[in-house]
């Protein structure tokens, strides 16, 4: 429980739903008739609705990026250290929403919701959503709140791949784009990491073709395979090193297969939490959604002439020792911005800390990100 | 808005509305007035940290980027005018970065301590030790600038190179020009500021 709430803090925040009754004609051709979206808001929007920052959601994310839902709450939300008044993502100046994108398992529709259809939950029958869907479900949420231009559109990870996307299919729609520790496509390598933690969920026992739900069970097992694997990734041989090294749980070797090393033991307590608050399924859909992404496709696999069609400026942002979208990945937005003729600034920020690295709240990253954050609202005179 | 002497000279020969790319752009004193003075686009190159954010205050496309790693971020003739102000001594190879400046650029600007100078020339002499100032204030072993070279130095390197001296001048270390540093400039002209072309 936090004692008290910090005085730089967005305080005791509640998720509000919004329900779309118009269809959404998904990228893969199959249609939404309806959904709901739960979102989180900080801070006020101001009389002209020009003060408005989307917040696009990682893998693993959801809605709730900053404060506490209660007193009761051990930790604040999963972007508290740059949400805030005085942050980065000042909420004195900006109102930040926050969403659970499509397909969540968090309160936005998903594989969990119930299929209006069968009266059943989805499961797998859940249609495949792509980051362009996302996009467009959360411009639908901005008409929903009378938001017509962002002031910027912020995202980490899977988040920055949707402000990247964002800047090219609704460009008269914000300001500027923040795209930190991201790419412009997965590489065969990241394709694969996600093929193996698919394998690992869809070859348990307990996934029943994705339908676990209606035989009241969880594909447990590989759930934690699949988040064990991915967490992996996203840190660095360094931070691992120093936060466990070959540190073990008792003095005496044990001869047995069971945890004995520390980083073994946080491995396993990782895996077990995730594959009991987190859906299968929904973690299925993500890592598809990474996969498919690859905005330049359409544009004979040129991204500068694909991100030509931008109207915003961008800040891009990678860390030293982040593997899983490394700064060479980053670059290539870079690189690509550049020949495009766009506004962009960019930083390679050292840290140890591997691809966790933009959610941890880094001295210089925090200085460059709250610099850049400060010149949206003088350039927008909010 | 006042500019540094050395930058106000270098911003004359800079057309507006051009394209300008900033080798070690510092905090971005050139590039602000060139965007908002003389409507140019701009980029510039740093890599320390603090500068970078200097330049993001200012509202300039800045990119974190070493300058020994060349211009890859940059296609050929993507832009009309490259600067680098004092850095060309600290580069691992000079003479590839020129030459990458001009590939990506029509023109590059260019200004560097010259080591011709006639105190330099005299502390080495007199002292018999590697010559510090107020320009080269470091020791001969932490010092960045790896690659001194006077005045005659560059222009026998852009001869070369066949490349064309389009501007050249000398200034003192308060950046003034003056009728003696034109008249020998490798002996009196403490900081050779060039404009060259392929």
């Amino acid at each position: 429980m936090p004692q008290d709430i910090p005085a730089n803090s967005v305080g005791v925040v509640t998720p509000q739903i919004a329900t779309f009754d118009e269809p959404l004609e998904l990228r893969s051709g199959k249609v939404l008739e309806s959904y709901q979206l739960v979102y989180e808001t900080y801070g006020e929007l101001n009389a002209d609705k020009s003060n408005a920052v989307l917040i696009c959601h990682a893998l693993s994310g959801h809605h709730h990026a900053a404060g506490y839902h209660s007193m009761d709450d051990k930790k604040p939300g999963w972007w508290d250290s740059c949400i805030g008044p005085g942050k980065a993502i000042d909420t004195n100046k900006f109102f930040v929403i926050a969403l659970n994108n499509l397909g969540g398992c968090h309160g936005s529709t998903g594989p969990t919701s119930i299929n209006p259809a069968t009266g059943e939950p989805y499961g797998s029958d859940f249609p495949m959503v792509r980051v362009r869907d996302w996009v467009e479900s959360q411009a639908r949420l901005a008409d929903y709140l009378g938001i017509e231009k962002f002031a910027a559109v912020v995202g980490g990870s899977l988040g920055g791949m949707q402000a990247l996307r964002w800047s090219i299919q609704y460009p008269e729609r914000l300001h500027y784009s923040v795209v930190i520790a991201s790419a412009p496509k997965l590489s065969a390598q990241n394709i694969a990491f996600n093929e193996v933690a698919r394998n690992a969920i869809m070859k348990d026992p307990e996934f029943h073709d994705g339908h676990y739900l209606k035989h009241n069970t969880l594909p447990k097992a590989g759930l934690m395979q699949a988040r064990m694997l991915a967490h992996l990734t996203y840190l660095s041989d360094d931070a691992m090193g120093e936060k466990f090294g070959r540190d073990m749980k008792s003095d005496e070797v044990r001869y047995d297969y069971s945890p004995e090393f520390e980083v073994e033991s946080y491995l396993h307590y990782q895996g077990e939490k995730f594959s009991t608050t987190f859906d299968a399924n929904t973690y299925l859909l993500m890592t598809k959604a990474l996969d498919y992404f690859d905005p330049a496709q359409y544009y004979e696999n040129d991204l500068a002439k694909c991100l030509s069609h931008a109207q915003c400026k961008f800040l891009v942002v990678s860390f030293t020792t982040d593997w899983r979208f490394s700064p060479e990945r980053s670059e290539e937005i870079v690189d690509a911005l550049i020949e495009a003729d766009k506004e962009v600034t960019y930083a390679r920020i050292e840290s140890e800390k591997g691809h966790d690295a933009f959610l941890i709240p880094i001295p210089r990253y925090v200085s460059l990100f709250s610099a850049y954050m400060n010149r949206v609202a003088k350039e927008l005179a909010l | 808005m006042t500019l540094r002497s050395d930058l106000n000279l270098i911003q004359q020969w800079i057309q507006p509305n051009s394209q300008v790319l900033d080798l070690g752009c510092g905090q971005g004193e050139l590039l602000e007035f060139l965007k908002y003075q003389k409507a140019c686009q701009v980029y510039g190159l740093e890599i320390h940290p603090d500068s970078i954010v200097s330049c993001v205050e200012k509202g300039l496309s800045v990119i974190e980027h070493d300058l020994n790693n060349g211009l890859k971020h940059f296609k050929d003739g993507s832009v009309d005018t490259v600067v680098m102000t004092q850095a060309l001594q600290a580069v691992r190879r000079p003479d590839l970065l020129l030459d990458d400046m001009l590939r990506v650029g029509k023109e590059a600007i260019i200004t560097f301590p010259n080591f011709g100078y006639w105190r330099t020339r005299l502390y080495l002499m007199s002292k018999g030790a590697m010559p510090m100032s107020k320009t080269l204030p470091y020791n001969w072993y932490d010092t960045p600038n790896i690659h001194m070279c006077t005045f005659h130095d560059f222009e026998n390197l852009c001869r070369d190179k066949q490349l064309t001296i389009l501007d050249r001048t000398v200034v003192d270390s308060t950046h003034e020009e003056s009728l003696s540093t034109r008249l020998w400039p490798n002996l009196l002209g403490e900081i050779a500021m060039y404009r060259v072309t392929r």
